[in-house]
């Protein structure tokens, strides 16, 4: 069985965005960028389903600049077979993205397509289910196990009551939750090796689908800060304020 | 201009998260039409039509959308939505399953979280795990999003007597199937509802003493979250996480025990009136955030908080 692992470019999660000075959007200039953290789950678990012999290849793609094939090596160390990098500059809105992996699914045939649940820049957790409506597939979103079997796949999925388990014919899309698995490091040997593997680069154009966009920027502010407040030095006090200042006990 | 909000229910019951969504479609402004998608879902959609603001209900109750599955859901969503200016649903794991396959359908992009409408197509939303808010427009024909609880005010559960129509059209997929589902059960109030929630950290140091905190949450009819760090160590269940991508809460008051503040728990409950937080470490992040901070062992403070309330 063949998987398809989608992967995107984002800011480092250990990194706090600052807004720009005029509003236009946040300031990524000279930032840590690395691969989205739900992605790369989403490629753990693409391994580990080649390392039970239920994959027998997992390829990775990946949209964006050319910098963007630096998380594709990323994920070829973590165990990945094959890379795809559909190079663009352009801004990316989730349905644009949608259409350019569901031409390369039709040209890939995966039976899985692995896919975070959403990325840490945008936040929009679309782009799996947009995927799935275009290519007419099933969907796992949140998903916490994934289990093959046969024509089918299971996946327990993190919803807001609890857990919920469906199962989905194959070919079947799976959107990543956190505590799917933890993803390994890649080792100094694997990275070496992944420098040697695969990665075809393509661009939107070869792929017959058309960037445009929808959504316009209006302007990016900062949340409102929250001040901090004050310390109290018991439990009594605490209490005490709690029902006659803030008057919400 | 009419919206279609998708309701959130259980077939019995209308959830109140529809409540918040048919405030933002009032912001937005036009009719507003509520879809109740469910099975035996007559109940839920008696309710909804009771709800302030609301002008029509549309029925569709068929089994493929017990579990509301998010195959049929997209295909029911995108036929119907057709006639609307704008499709709302909350931004619940139901609504994130099924809506960005109905944009999808119908060919749209799609807005999550709306957390303030501006215009008809000019909303605002978190990005970056809130750290920053984006003011986006759209010309998209149909405007596809879910909305925020937290940010819209409930509307009025009694008052509305809106008309009921059945939707013939029945959309199954045959794609996936409801497999069983583990769901918490409580007597505590539901955490994205409640107007005092109790969290606990790591500092917890493990389920049992999760305990304590269900003894507070019981004093004062709270419901008990936990951080992204708690859940993780498998101290309680994915449904108690509070953050950026787990639940957003903004209760009344929110207390802290044994949280440190990562960004990502401050995303799920900075909007919350009063915080209370209680750590040891005094330099703990949850403290910039905190109306009121107790320096203290919670393993002495939570039982005397239970005795002081």
């Amino acid at each position: 069985m063949k998987v398809l692992v989608a992967v995107k470019r984002v800011i480092d999660y250990n990194v706090k965005v600052r807004v720009k000075p005029d509003n236009s959007d946040v300031d990524l200039t000279n930032v840590k960028m690395a691969m989205n953290p739900f992605c790369e789950i989403a490629v753990e678990e693409a391994v580990r389903l080649k390392e039970k012999g239920v994959a027998t290849e997992v390829v990775v793609v990946s949209i964006g600049p050319k910098v963007a094939q630096e998380q594709i090596r990323t994920a070829l160390a973590l165990g990945a077979d094959r890379g795809i990098l559909i190079e663009t500059e352009e801004k990316l809105e989730s349905l644009t993205v949608a259409k350019l992996l569901k031409a390369v699914v039709e040209k890939e045939q995966p039976q899985l397509v692995l896919m975070g649940k959403q990325t840490i820049d945008s936040d929009n957790n679309q782009t799996g289910q947009m995927l799935g409506a275009l290519t007419n597939m099933a969907q796992g979103t949140f998903a916490s196990e994934v289990a093959v079997d046969g024509d089918k796949v299971n996946v327990t999925r993190e919803i807001d009551g609890g857990l919920r388990t469906v199962a989905l014919k194959l070919p079947a899309i799976v959107t990543t939750d956190l505590r799917l698995n933890e993803p390994r490091y890649a080792s100094l040997p694997n990275i070496m090796k992944a420098k040697r593997k695969p990665l075809d680069v393509t661009t939107p154009a070869d792929l017959g689908v058309a960037m445009t966009s929808t959504l316009s920027l209006v302007k990016v502010t900062p949340p409102a800060e929250r001040q901090a407040g004050i310390k109290v030095g018991s439990v009594e006090e605490l209490v005490e304020k709690l029902k006659n200042e803030a008057k919400v006990l | 201009m009419a919206i279609l909000v998708i309701a959130e229910h259980d077939n019995a019951t209308l959830k109140g998260a529809t409540l918040n969504v048919v405030t933002a479609a009032a912001a937005i402004g036009g009719d507003v039409v509520v879809l109740v998608a469910g099975s035996n879902c007559g109940a839920a959609a008696e309710a909804a039509a009771k709800v302030a603001g609301v002008s029509k209900v549309l029925v569709a109750d068929n089994a493929a959308y017990e579990y509301q599955l998010a195959e049929n859901m997209g295909e029911l969503v995108a036929e119907l939505g057709k006639e609307y200016s704008h499709i709302l649903a909350a931004a619940t794991t139901t609504g994130k399953d099924f809506l960005p396959r109905a944009a999808a359908l119908l060919d749209v992009n799609m807005l999550s979280e709306v957390t303030a409408v501006v215009d008809a197509d000019t909303f605002s939303r978190p990005i970056y795990a809130g750290n920053a808010i984006a003011t986006v427009k759209s010309s998209d024909s149909i405007k596809v999003m879910t909305v925020r609880g937290t940010a819209f005010d409930a509307a009025a559960a009694e008052g509305g007597s809106a008309a009921v129509e059945t939707v013939a059209a029945v959309k199954d997929a045959g794609l996936s199937a409801f497999v069983g589902e583990e769901l918490a059960k409580s007597d505590r109030p539901e955490l994205t509802g409640a107007k005092i929630v109790v969290s606990g950290g790591r500092g917890m140091q493990n389920g049992d003493n999760f305990e304590m905190l269900y003894k507070v949450a019981d004093k004062i009819g709270a419901a008990v979250g936990a951080s992204r760090a708690a859940v993780d160590a498998g101290f309680v269940p994915n449904d108690m996480q509070v953050g950026q991508t787990g639940k957003i809460v903004a209760p009344d008051l929110y207390i802290a025990v044994g949280i440190s503040g990562a960004i990502q728990h401050l995303a799920g409950m900075k909007d919350s009136k009063v915080i209370v937080a209680i750590n040891k470490d005094e330099e703990a992040p949850i403290f910039q955030v905190a109306d009121y901070g107790l320096v203290a062992d919670l393993f002495d403070a939570v039982p005397a908080l239970e005795n002081a309330l």
